[in-house]
């Protein structure tokens, strides 16, 4: 059981990097800059998003049932997320080696940014509809259909928050990835709206969540736990949002992270002990102890292989524009 | 409208599969690619740092640039089917995921390794020393070997499934250990891995052939040439040994397997081998093949009297798809020993001219070069119908029908025509694309042995 909650939040703590990560392959719509954000991404996207698979591998060998229930219940919306996958990896990569010509280019540009922006509100959504506490299970079998789940307000409110979010992000991050004073003008103003953005739309999504998801919303304010962590998560927002306005960009970036990490541990702990509302829990779901005892060990070594080289990705291409 | 029909008509389950197959089809051409290409842009570069000979790293850049294309492709694909696992097989995989999920989750953080060693070598041939560059390289080669090896000990599994006891219909005594080592693991993973660099090896070697047909002064489509063949040449002459071993494992494992891979509908006791042939199942024998005597037993059991059990001793719905799974494995079979002889005759030319500098001066043997260069992949292709179509009707080979293990999700055939089109478009931009890079490399060339 121990094994299983320590797993737990080493699941979130992927999910975490899930997010964070992605979203920074979650290019934006900027026109202008876009050859910066080409820069950006292209050595580290593919890494980042692997980050994805490892929350989808861990998933199924952990908690064989939880995946197998939704993967039945969403399964359209996970289909047009992995559509969505598909086409922004391969247009990223189609327009990098494609004719320089500008019409070409913005072919791919288009469907490059679409899916960018399709791919997280699907993303949203299916967490959403996981939380929602509308996938029910009897005996092994989702008696819930096959639209009910996720084709509501509250998982595609969620949806579009988690957008945002990733919007967010990716511009505060932006700002740290050019010398350029004009252009870290540009993405801190889009920071700051998208940040704007991302408050309204976690107060949708809090309001929603009263019909949407009674038991999560239930679980935001059952536990000092909770409860600290979402004064934390309003602290960093807050801080974050300073420090772009005071051009601090660096730290802005370290607040926006820990905003994110936060709001994600923020959904565990109120989906705590459930995996997949209101019927499949951590423990009823768990594979047996063998299994979650070497996944561990295999995901502490894989940690110890992987960080180093991770960060060592990230230094040699980000090092020059952070000094 | 016929072939609307024919998919309206279409039943989930066959959609399913369909869409499986049709993923995986599409995902192992990259994925072999991504495990092969590694190996030769690192051999390249490794020539480069010893001899100083620039045309090495023009080599090694050219091939990066390829591989990065296709890398994104298999990369995404790969996503895909890691989903797929669970969107068309729920069923399997809460069964299964807790048994073998332990190679899967292997594979992720190999493959996370692979994406991130080939982000630095890919974008940073400036920014990291040559010596780090290399490493980088060597670590995407290795990565790449394994993460490939660790989905196909997943696959075995599904073929030979240890590492639990079935208890009323559940698994119990889970041990993902014994899971990993069961025991079609070790000749399986042995043949794939050597099937993608000599898939990988001919192909490039096949391209680079026709390119130095086409300008036979080229120096650096002969050392790329040559670096090709070499590993796709030693692999080639290599896999038949593996396969063997690997027959002799169904042979064991998966008997009527066996018997569908020859046709074989008897009960016999010192088997002949079959060439080609048409099986007919209604009627229970195989025409119009080559026989050879009592190889087939040999083959399996190394003794020409061993009994080779036949399709009639199993079950009507325990058997696979007799002509599907026979004629792929005659497919698999001829373009692995041609490649084989493609691989010893460029073995003998090189090694007969003692000016090494005119083996490759023949216009024929560049020509069956690229005549070769798809044979590979048809091997591959051919070779992953064999083990699973093989292992019809089951997925997990005598615990779990596939039947059973499909979604509920009804119109499954709107994903598979999806899917089908998508990978289409993507395939058709990716030939393109490498098309191009293949032109503006020899133009380049052309200009600058010119100038």
């Amino acid at each position: 059981m121990i094994a299983s909650l320590v797993l737990y939040a080493l699941l979130g703590g992927a999910d975490y990097g899930g997010g964070v990560w992605d979203l920074f392959a979650f290019g934006r719509r900027a026109r202008q800059q876009r050859s910066l954000i080409a820069e950006a991404l292209s050595p580290v996207w593919e890494a980042n998003h692997v980050w994805l698979i490892l929350v989808i591998v861990i998933l199924f060998t952990a908690f064989p049932p939880a995946f197998a229930a939704i993967a039945t219940a969403l399964h359209i919306p996970i289909t047009l997320l992995l559509i969505g996958i598909v086409l922004r990896g391969t247009a990223f990569t189609f327009r990098t080696y494609d004719v320089q010509r500008d019409d070409v280019q913005r072919r791919w540009s288009i469907v490059f940014s679409s899916a960018s922006i399709i791919t997280p509100i699907l993303l949203g959504t299916t967490l959403g509809a996981i939380a929602s506490g509308t996938i029910t299970v009897a005996d092994g079998k989702v008696t819930s259909g096959f639209f009910n789940s996720w084709l509501a307000p509250f998982p595609i409110a969620v949806g579009c928050f988690a957008l945002a979010l990733f919007a967010f992000l990716a511009a505060v991050y932006l700002t740290l990835e050019t010398p350029q004073r004009e252009l870290q003008e540009d993405f801190r103003r889009r920071a700051l709206v998208s940040g704007v953005v991302v408050g309204l739309l976690a107060l949708t999504v809090f309001l929603l969540a009263k019909t949407g998801a009674p038991t999560v919303r239930a679980g935001i304010s059952r536990t000092v736990w909770a409860l600290g962590l979402h004064f934390f998560t309003a602290v960093f927002a807050l801080s974050a949002f300073y420090t772009l306005w005071t051009r601090r960009y660096r730290l802005a970036r370290l607040f926006a992270a820990a905003q994110v990490t936060m709001i994600l541990l923020g959904w565990a702990f109120a989906q705590y002990p459930h995996l997949v509302e209101p019927h499949i829990t951590i423990t009823s779901a768990a594979a047996p102890r063998i299994t979650l005892e070497l996944l561990l060990g295999a995901l502490v070594a894989g940690a110890i292989l992987l960080f180093p080289s991770y960060y060592y990705l990230f230094v040699i291409f980000k090092a020059k524009t952070s000094k | 409208m016929c072939l609307l029909c024919f998919f309206v008509a279409m039943n989930d389950l066959l959609a399913a599969r369909s869409q499986m197959a049709m993923s995986l089809a599409f995902h192992i051409i990259f994925a072999a690619i991504g495990i092969a290409m590694p190996l030769l842009m690192i051999i390249a570069e490794w020539k480069w740092l010893r001899s100083k000979d620039e045309i090495y790293l023009t080599i090694a850049k050219r091939w990066a640039k390829g591989t990065a294309i296709l890398f994104a492709v298999g990369a995404v694909s790969g996503t895909v089917l890691s989903f797929e696992l669970g969107l068309l097989w729920p069923t399997f995989m809460g069964y299964a995921g807790a048994i073998i999920g332990m190679p899967f989750s292997l594979e992720g953080f190999a493959f996370f390794t692979e994406a991130i060693f080939l982000g630095i070598y890919l974008y940073g041939w400036k920014r990291v020393r040559p010596r780090a560059h290399l490493f980088a390289g060597a670590m995407v080669a290795v990565s790449g070997a394994l993460s490939g090896i660790f989905v196909v000990i997943a696959n075995a599994w599904m073929n030979a499934p240890t590492g639990f006891r079935l208890v009323d219909g559940k698994p119990v005594d889970i041990d993902p250990i014994a899971a990993m080592m069961n025991p079609a693991a070790f000749s399986q993973t042995l043949h794939m891995t050597l099937a993608a660099y000599a898939a990988t090896g001919f192909a490039v070697a096949g391209i680079h052939a026709f390119m130095l047909a086409r300008n036979r002064e080229s120096r650096f489509h002969r050392a790329a040439l040559s670096i090709a063949l070499v590993v796709g040449g030693v692999s080639a002459i290599l896999q038949p040994l593996s396969g063997d071993s690997l027959a002799k494992s169904v042979a064991r494992t998966q008997p009527v397997k066996l018997a569908a891979f020859e046709g074989q509908f008897h009960t016999e006791q010192g088997a002949a081998f079959r060439i080609g042939g048409i099986p007919d199942e209604a009627a229970g024998v195989t025409h119009y093949a080559i026989e050879i005597p009592y190889l087939l037993s040999v083959l399996a059991y190394g003794d020409p009297h061993a009994v080779v059990k036949g399709l009639n001793d199993f079950p009507a719905d325990q058997r696979p798809p007799v002509a599907i799974v026979h004629i792929s494995f005659q497919i698999m079979v001829g373009c692995g020993v041609a490649m084989m002889l493609v691989a010893l005759w460029a073995a003998w030319r090189y090694l007969r001219g003692r000016r090494k500098q005119t083996w490759l001066d023949s216009k024929w043997f560049l020509r069956v070069l690229v005549a070769a260069a798809p044979l590979g992949f048809i091997a591959v292709e051919t070779g992953w119908a064999v083990t699973e179509v093989g292992r019809q009707p089951w997925i997990i080979q005598g615990v779990m029908r596939t039947s059973e293990a499909v979604t509920p999700m009804p119109g499954l055939v709107v994903p598979f025509l999806t899917f089908t089109v998508l990978y289409f478009f993507l395939a058709a931009i990716t030939v393109w694309l490498l098309f191009r890079q293949v032109v503006s490399t020899d133009s380049t060339e052309v200009q600058k042995t010119v100038a």
